[in-house]
């Protein structure tokens, strides 16, 4: 049996040892420019849920994890899912910057014969813990890998993050039935609230702007969860104190709770680029010429090199 | 005789005592699938996940990269169909350890009828990269299949049925992955059958011997990795072969047994039995089974109708020879 009940070596806690000093704007800022100029140079990708999750992927990996990216694949880390796994560029992007793979590598994202690959691949990435791409079964992996490390006595937690047009999967629901029963309180959830999808919906007033938005119009998800028996965080995910705050109490609830914890994030799809922000039109898309060199002066990347930005 | 699923389940508790690793993932079906042993034996290593197959199969998956080695048991019908993407994207395409027991398969559920009948199942599972497909024939072969996944590296997907059925196999059988087991091995008429439906077989070809046409019969517990030289082996000297299964007779054992045989230009001619591109209905076993043409009494009638066929065809063409089988 190859089941690891040792907490003798844990990764370094890179809360504390990757906190100080670390400009997580600044990462943010080239995190967004890795997703638009890496799509613009596969010519294919997703742009909009990239990067509105972008700013809870940094805050994650070089503030929150419990990871040790020279030991991707280390017993007690904590795991994270990326249960939307068409932003994985997004991740991609982060990963490379914590220094799991080469910046460079980002250049082969979507290629053939990549380690990159157009939805996550766990075992061909280091650093990813659960492959994805069909929508909805993130949050099912992560009930199994928590629900695995309590019954082995793994003390590390739990993380996946999902949009929030992917809970119109109904398997999503399923897992958050069984998450609140099994009295998973390591697992935590961040819904990436864009309030928008790749096509999204006609106006609920009747008015149809063409705006595509509100996915989750006349329900009220915090109940919804809070009705599962979870706990509910409600945040604004591009700030990046709300983001600390939330991941303290997730964290408290953790150790004091017998209840799984959702983060519902409200972001804006596409956040951080003029043209990509706010707009549905940009769920996937590849940036001309010029709208790369508008996004570079916006995200201010000129004279900084990626190493400096992690 | 005992049915496979009360041999997988005994089975299944008996691995448990000495490999703390399986655990046993249920959709409320535990009573039915006899995982409730395994649930009584070990309730810690027992998680129940309620109605929620494609859940299950996530859970299960979880499980799995911390090192356990989940069974999951339900109707083969709710996994192969209702659960497929989890078990595509997370098993599958990730090669997990993930043991999928399908119970009630083939077309014999207790009268549940087209709804819960799992007769696509074989064709679904084996199209997967990294999926062992199983269909063991008796008793004696649930057990020894079952211990054989459990210890597996990588996706199962194994075909359990829900009624008992005639043994064909001795206690001392040895199951090796991808090899063809000839149950009867006299005649130049090959029935190849797979699960169940190779203890039917054997009773058909019994019908026939008394009848004065000597058919032999090749058992294929594994519908995939099938191990070609094996099959071939088997099949040595057949003029007219014919696949008899409890399942569509679309992309399963015929579909499987034919992609092989399209390599050599000798090969015999097939003949494909089984559910012919048609629902089926509720009703006891025995209607289901001579309604459909897979009791012993009917699959020895058509073995017969294709056998006088296949003469004339040989009489008439003089191209056909029974000396063109594979040698």
């Amino acid at each position: 049996m190859d089941i690891d009940v040792s907490l003798s070596d844990p990764p370094s806690d890179a809360r504390a040892s990757g906190a100080a000093g670390v400009d997580l704007h600044r990462i943010a800022r080239h995190v967004r420019w890795h997703i638009l100029n890496t799509v613009a140079q596969s010519k294919a990708g997703h742009i909009g849920g990239p990067l509105s999750m972008a700013d809870l992927v940094v805050a994650l990996y070089f503030r929150e994890l419990n990871i040790d990216p020279h030991r991707p694949d280390a017993p007690g880390r904590d795991r994270f899912v990326l249960s939307k796994g068409h932003s994985a560029i997004g991740l991609y992007s982060v990963l490379a910057l914590r220094g799991y793979f080469p910046v460079a590598e980002l250049a082969t994202f979507d290629h053939g014969d990549s380690r990159l690959q157009g939805h996550p691949d766990m075992r061909l990435t280091p650093g990813i813990d659960v492959s994805t791409g069909s929508l909805g079964q993130g949050l099912s992996a992560a009930v199994g890998i928590a629900l695995g490390a309590r019954m082995a006595g793994q003390a590390f937690r739990t993380w996946v993050m999902l949009g929030d047009g992917e809970l119109q999967e109904g398997m999503v629901w399923e897992a958050v039935n069984s998450a609140s029963r099994f009295e998973l309180s390591s697992l935590t959830a961040i819904v990436d609230v864009n309030g928008l999808q790749q096509f999204g919906w006609p106006a609920v007033d009747g008015r149809d702007r063409f705006d595509r938005s509100e996915p989750w119009a006349h329900v009220d998800l915090a109940a919804i969860f809070r009705g599962y028996g979870w706990n509910v965080i409600e945040i604004d995910g591009h700030d990046f104190a709300a983001i600390f705050a939330a991941f303290d109490e997730a964290g408290e609830n953790a150790r004091a709770t017998t209840r799984p914890t959702v983060i519902l994030a409200g972001t804006i799809k596409g956040q951080g680029i003029s043209f990509t922000r706010g707009t549905y039109t940009w769920h996937n898309g590849v940036a001309s010429e010029e709208q790369l060199a508008t996004a570079r002066a916006e995200l201010m990347i000129e004279g900084e090199t990626d190493e400096s930005a992690a | 005789m005992k049915a496979q699923r009360d041999v997988w389940g005994d089975t299944v508790a008996e691995i448990g005592l000495t490999d703390p690793s399986i655990v046993l993932v249920d959709g409320d079906l535990a009573n039915s699938t006899k995982a409730d042993r395994f649930a009584r034996e070990f309730p810690d290593r027992f998680i129940e996940v309620g109605i929620a197959e494609q859940n299950m199969v996530g859970i299960a998956f979880g499980l799995s990269t911390l090192g356990y080695r989940p069974w999951l048991s339900t109707f083969a019908v709710f996994l192969t169909h209702r659960a497929l993407d989890p078990i595509r994207m997370l098993v599958s395409q990730t090669g997990a350890n993930v043991r999928l027991a399908g119970a009630y398969s083939g077309l014999l559920n207790g009268s549940s009828g087209k709804t819960h009948q799992d007769v696509e199942d074989l064709a679904i599972m084996r199209a997967m990269p990294n999926m062992t497909v199983l269909a063991p024939a008796d008793e004696v072969e649930a057990a020894a299949v079952t211990r054989w996944a459990s210890d597996h590296e990588g996706p199962v997907y194994v075909r359990i049925a829900r009624d008992a059925v005639r043994q064909v196999l001795p206690h001392d059988y040895t199951f090796r992955l991808g090899e063809a087991v000839t149950l009867r091995a006299d005649g130049d008429i090959v029935l190849v059958s797979t699960g169940v439906q190779s203890s039917r077989v054997v009773e058909a070809a019994d019908l026939l011997a008394a009848a004065g046409i000597r058919a032999r019969v090749v058992h294929l517990p594994t519908i995939k990795p099938l191990n070609e030289a094996s099959l071939l082996d088997s099949l040595k000297g057949a003029s007219l072969l014919i696949t008899v299964e409890e399942h569509t007779v679309i992309g399963g054992l015929g579909g499987a047994v034919c992609e092989v045989l399209g390599n050599y230009p000798t090969s015999p001619r097939v003949v494909r039995l089984g559910l012919d591109d048609q629902w089926s209905e509720s009703g006891p076993d025995d209607f289901l089974l001579d309604k459909y043409g897979l009791s012993a009494q009917r699959v020895a009638e058509q073995v017969r109708s294709a056998v006088t066929t296949h003469e004339a065809a040989i009489a008439s063409s003089g191209a056909a020879t029974r000396e063109e089988g594979i040698r």
